[in-house]
């Protein structure tokens, strides 16, 4: 569904790799958390709260909240509004977020 | 085509829940319906169906609406039945949410009134510690809550689109696109005319919230309704903390938690603004101290249609017998009747007497 403008095969080596869940996973600087976990073929990225249903980036602009992950510890992130950095720990986002 | 039996102008949730229940009572029904462009009270109703309070001091009013609370269950499961889709109606019971030993006895003082006035109704005080074992994450602001178990809430959203499904899957007449300009009486007959064309009917309702004001007077009746806007605040879905309705904080169905409401006065201004927001938003907070963690995804404004002493009215025409207008700002709790009472009346021909006091005519001047 989504393909990359750049025409640039290899991602670049170094230090661009975050985690998720527990593997890593090379991204290139400036892309955000779901664009790397596109370009990795990793989907979904959750199951919807209400009926379990598989869900990955849809609007990659901030509206549509189906691309929620959990970042650092936090839920609900939106993957697609989240820059990746380096050593960033991501999971899917597993039903609800709880209220602390 | 012919006349249909009624004409319902507006396709909201007065307009459709009067079609959908006029329908089903046996009448060929068309519903015209202005579109989603229209100012939709629906979007901006919280969803609650509130029982405890309202109408005190007005009984025909208090008996009217515990009358439609206790026909909720009934009318959410037919509706339900002929849509197959969950409209989010639970009955939970609903807590009026207290920060001081005041607002406690206006609680109270609400409870005798309503006694007094004969309400068919269970109001209970809940103190400090009632309240925390039914809610553990209540705030420490919160001193108590009055409850009643008849109180409610539902989507008003999915409801509105019930309605309109099941007048449709009933066999009615459902018009989009179909904004009223002119309504004019024929021999024995009314003819609604938009700029998409014109229905012919024996009877008709308007049911068109703030566009009543202009049409009204075309059918000899009186429609003073004005816009209040309420804001409301909607947040990322979170798992079940509140299983019941309160008077500012509703978590649907779905998980969102919804934070309401303002009541302004800005004219037909359907904005929003940061401080009312965010009043919305502290309130939450008090109550629920957890939610300041939670992300706001949403606000917007939509306007409720106020008549000048906020009741219902229900009406006839003197001047076109077979004109009817309808109108409240608690469309979703009123849905019941105006489906179910209200609809198979307008068949009739004429409107339960026990209304009779809602009328336009209370907001004529007499002069002595």
């Amino acid at each position: 569904m989504f393909t990359r403008v750049e025409c640039s095969s290899a991602l670049p080596a170094g230090d661009n790799v975050l985690i998720f869940e527990g593997s890593q996973l090379p991204f290139r600087p400036g892309d955000s958390v779901a664009a790397a976990l596109l370009e990795a073929g990793v989907s979904p990225l959750r199951k919807n709260p209400v009926d379990e249903s598989p869900r990955a980036p849809f609007c990659m602009m901030g509206v549509c909240f189906e691309c929620l992950v959990e970042i650092d510890g936090k839920q609900n992130q939106q993957s697609c509004l989240t820059r990746a950095h380096p050593g960033m720990v991501v999971r899917r986002q597993r039903g609800a977020r709880t209220l602390a | 085509m012919g006349a249909f039996d009624l004409i319902v102008v507006g396709g909201g949730l007065v307009g459709a829940a009067l079609a959908w229940g006029a329908q089903i009572a046996g009448a060929n029904v068309v519903l015209l319906d202005e579109g989603d462009v229209a100012f939709r009270a629906a979007r901006g109703n919280f969803g609650l169906v509130w029982l405890q309070g309202k109408g005190v001091g007005i009984p025909p009013y208090m008996h009217w609406s515990l009358r439609a609370g206790r026909m909720w269950p009934d009318f959410a499961e037919r509706l339900s039945t002929a849509v197959s889709f969950d409209i989010g109606w639970r009955q939970p019971g609903g807590l009026q949410f207290c920060f001081s030993e005041a607002e406690i006895a206006k609680r109270r003082d609400i409870i005798a009134r309503t006694q007094a006035d004969g309400g068919d109704i269970d109001i209970s005080i809940l103190d400090r510690a009632d309240l925390r074992a039914l809610l553990p994450d209540i705030g420490d602001e919160v001193v108590g809550a009055s409850f009643s178990s008849l109180d409610g809430h539902v989507s008003p959203l999915y409801l509105l689109r019930a309605l309109q499904l099941a007048f449709q899957a009933a066999g009615g007449h459902y018009r989009p696109g179909f904004r009223v300009e002119h309504i004019n009486a024929e021999t024995g007959a009314f003819r609604a005319s938009s700029q998409i064309g014109s229905v012919l009917g024996r009877r008709i309702v308007l049911a068109a919230g703030l566009g009543a004001a202009k049409l009204a007077p075309q059918m000899g009746l009186s429609m003073p309704v004005k816009p209040e806007r309420g804001q409301i605040v909607v947040t990322e879905r979170v798992k079940s903390f509140l299983p019941y309705a309160t008077n500012c904080v509703r978590q649907s169905v779905e998980g969102t938690v919804l934070l309401g409401s303002s009541h302004e006065e800005r004219g037909f201004d359907e904005g929003t603004d940061v401080a009312t927001t965010a009043a919305l938003c502290r309130t939450a907070a008090r109550v629920f101290p957890a939610l300041a963690d939670a992300t706001v995804v949403r606000s917007w404004g939509s306007l409720r249609v106020m008549t000048p002493d906020g009741l219902p009215i229900y009406e006839e025409s003197a001047r076109y017998p077979g004109a009817f207008a309808v109108t409240c700002h608690s469309g979703v709790t009123l849905a019941s009747v105006h489906a179910l009472e209200i609809g198979p009346a307008l068949v009739q021909g004429r409107l339960p007497s026990h209304l009779s006091s809602f009328t336009s005519e209370r907001f004529d001047v007499h002069q002595s």
